[in-house]
């Protein structure tokens, strides 16, 4: 009886965790409800106010399409001759953007083109600045959700 | 015992709740959004090639379709393009590797909706349909032939044909009968003693035949499904009639698609793929020599004379972004394949770049227990399904070829 009862916590647990586990990689796949969707923000240090958006909305996933990056001092004056570092994925797939986007051209005001962006699957993804000017190297980060 | 016995009830609501078991399938409007991004219905019109300019030329297409069948475009008269891409079989084979005079390394890939796919190839070794068109032809397991004959055989056997579609051929006449970068020692020395402007008379009559045989190719789109006909009275919010109508195993089987079992990952959109790169962990063939997929292949493309940005191509700078902005290096492009389209696919198996896997059921098994990759790092997650959930997702697959 004893051997029984132990025989079937043990068939109950692994059948709770396997249900567990299936719940917790679905919510690993579901992007979180609170994800910071703005598109601009100061970056981590600082040092920048960024602000991104698309050439063209709404985003179409599988399109290589370019956003514009608007990079300003805290005190909102356009930052100018900086060079830009692109890099992203997806938190919860554990990859990288499908390609390697640029900054192509600077177009002004603080403005800069990131041609090559390109979101191969629905989810939860990171788009990454990397921004150096003489005001110093800092980074952001944006969340995008398709 | 009485707590015991309430705990496997607790934890058997739990598992059936995690997996919607028995209970009728339904689907949310957000997955009636996403079962409408894969029909047919939302594939983007046939794309422009603007590093082709004959690509929606009916005449190229025609001579492309003459010249897709003609067994003459091989060294030994047997092979053409139609040898493993076989009109009557979603232009595939059916063999693990294809066979053209020798056996390649590779499974043929199938044909419908190429047009839409931005890289070429399982690893995307190239950037055009037309460039792609051109390795077969130089491969000697393959076609087995080299630049410079085929450019010859034009001028023999379409002359007329061929100037109509690209103007005046160039003169051959000084031209040895075969020559080429990649082909038999002979043919690489020919080729080296040739003239700067007779290797690139020939390189442009050999790109033309790409061209032509890439306009027949584009030809070759997906047809509708059953799948398609759900799909379209789901959107209209219609009961599905006739053979539209699922059975309760194919909704099952499409809702795992799109949901737990993760399918959609990468086989999104209308034909069923990201058109990106994967290490899935599909094992090496025995002796085969040695196949990095993506890694090696990025080198190939950026390096081919016939690529977008090359001086065969009638494309600007600007229209060569996949090219342009192509992930160079890093541990995701080691044995990364492309995901094939799933259109067709339960009607076409082996499965995989090399034809490593029989059968679908061994598909999904290989997916459910994610190996380790051979190298790189697999992207899949193992995961759970009952016999149920893969029966399902099979009935699911096969709407997509009826």
């Amino acid at each position: 009886m004893k051997l029984r009862r132990i025989h079937w916590i043990l068939i109950a647990i692994a059948i709770a965790a396997v249900a567990i586990g299936a719940a917790v990689f679905h919510l690993m796949m579901t992007p979180p409800d609170d994800l910071d969707l703005a598109r601009s923000k100061p970056t981590e240090q600082r040092a920048y106010v960024a602000s991104i958006a698309p050439e063209t909305e709404p985003l179409q996933q599988g399109e290589l399409h370019a956003w514009v990056l608007t990079v300003t001092t805290p005190d909102n004056k356009p930052v100018e001759g900086a060079t830009i570092a692109v890099d992203g994925g997806m938190p919860q797939h554990g990859h990288g953007l499908p390609t390697s986007p640029q900054m192509t051209s600077y177009l002004g005001e603080g403005r800069y083109r990131i041609e090559g962006v390109k979101f191969n699957m629905g989810g939860w993804w990171e788009l990454k600045f990397a921004i150096s000017a003489p005001p110093g190297d800092d980074r952001v980060t944006f969340n995008l959700k398709l | 015992m009485r707590r015991a016995s309430r705990f496997v009830l607790g934890a058997l609501a739990v598992s059936t709740l995690a997996t919607a078991g028995c209970q009728p399938v339904s689907f949310s409007d957000a997955e009636k959004e996403v079962i409408a991004s894969l029909a047919l219905t939302a594939l983007p019109p046939l794309p422009d090639d603007p590093t082709n300019r004959v690509a929606d030329d009916p005449a190229a297409a025609a001579l492309g379709a003459t010249l897709f069948f003609d067994a003459r475009m091989s060294s030994n008269g047997t092979v053409s393009c139609s040898s493993c891409h076989l009109i009557d079989r979603q232009f595939q084979d059916d063999l693990p590797l294809a066979k053209g005079i020798g056996t390649t390394n590779r499974r043929t890939m199938p044909l419908a909706g190429v047009a839409w796919s931005p890289w070429l190839f399982w690893d995307g070794r190239r950037d055009s349909l037309w460039a792609q068109a051109l390795v077969p032809m130089e491969n000697p397991v393959e076609h087995g032939g080299n630049r410079a004959a085929f450019a010859h055989f034009i001028a023999a056997n379409f002359h007329d044909r061929y100037e109509r579609i690209f103007g005046p051929l160039p003169d051959l006449s000084g031209v040895p009968e075969n020559a080429g970068p990649l082909g038999s020692e002979a043919e690489k020395a020919a080729w080296n003693a040739m003239t700067d402007a007779q290797r690139e008379a020939v390189d442009r009559v050999f790109s033309n035949i790409g061209k032509m045989i890439a306009a027949f190719e584009r030809s070759i789109v997906p047809e509708e499904t059953r799948f398609d006909r759900f799909a379209a009275a789901l959107a209209a919010g219609k009961q599905p009639e006739g053979d539209a109508a699922f059975s309760s195993e194919e909704m099952l089987g499409l809702k795992l698609f799109i949901g737990k079992a993760n399918c959609i990952n990468c086989h999104n959109g209308a034909r069923f793929t990201d058109n990106h790169f994967h290490n899935t962990g599909v094992p090496v063939v025995a002796g085969l020599p040695e196949d990095l997929g993506r890694e090696t292949a990025v080198k190939d493309v950026a390096a081919d004379p016939f690529n977008c940005l090359g001086k065969f191509s009638d494309a600007g700078p600007g229209d060569c972004g996949e090219l342009r902005f192509m992930v160079t290096a890093g541990e995701a492009l080691t044995r990364a394949y492309k995901a094939p389209s799933l259109r067709g696919a339960a009607g076409r198996p082996p499965y995989m770049h090399a034809g490593q896997i029989e059968t679908l059921e061994a598909v999904l098994d290989h997916y459910a227990t994610a190996p380790i990759a051979p190298s790189g790092a697999s992207e899949v997650h193992p995961m759970t399904l009952s016999e149920r959930e893969r029966e399902a997702l099979i009935a699911f697959l096969k709407t997509l070829g009826e």
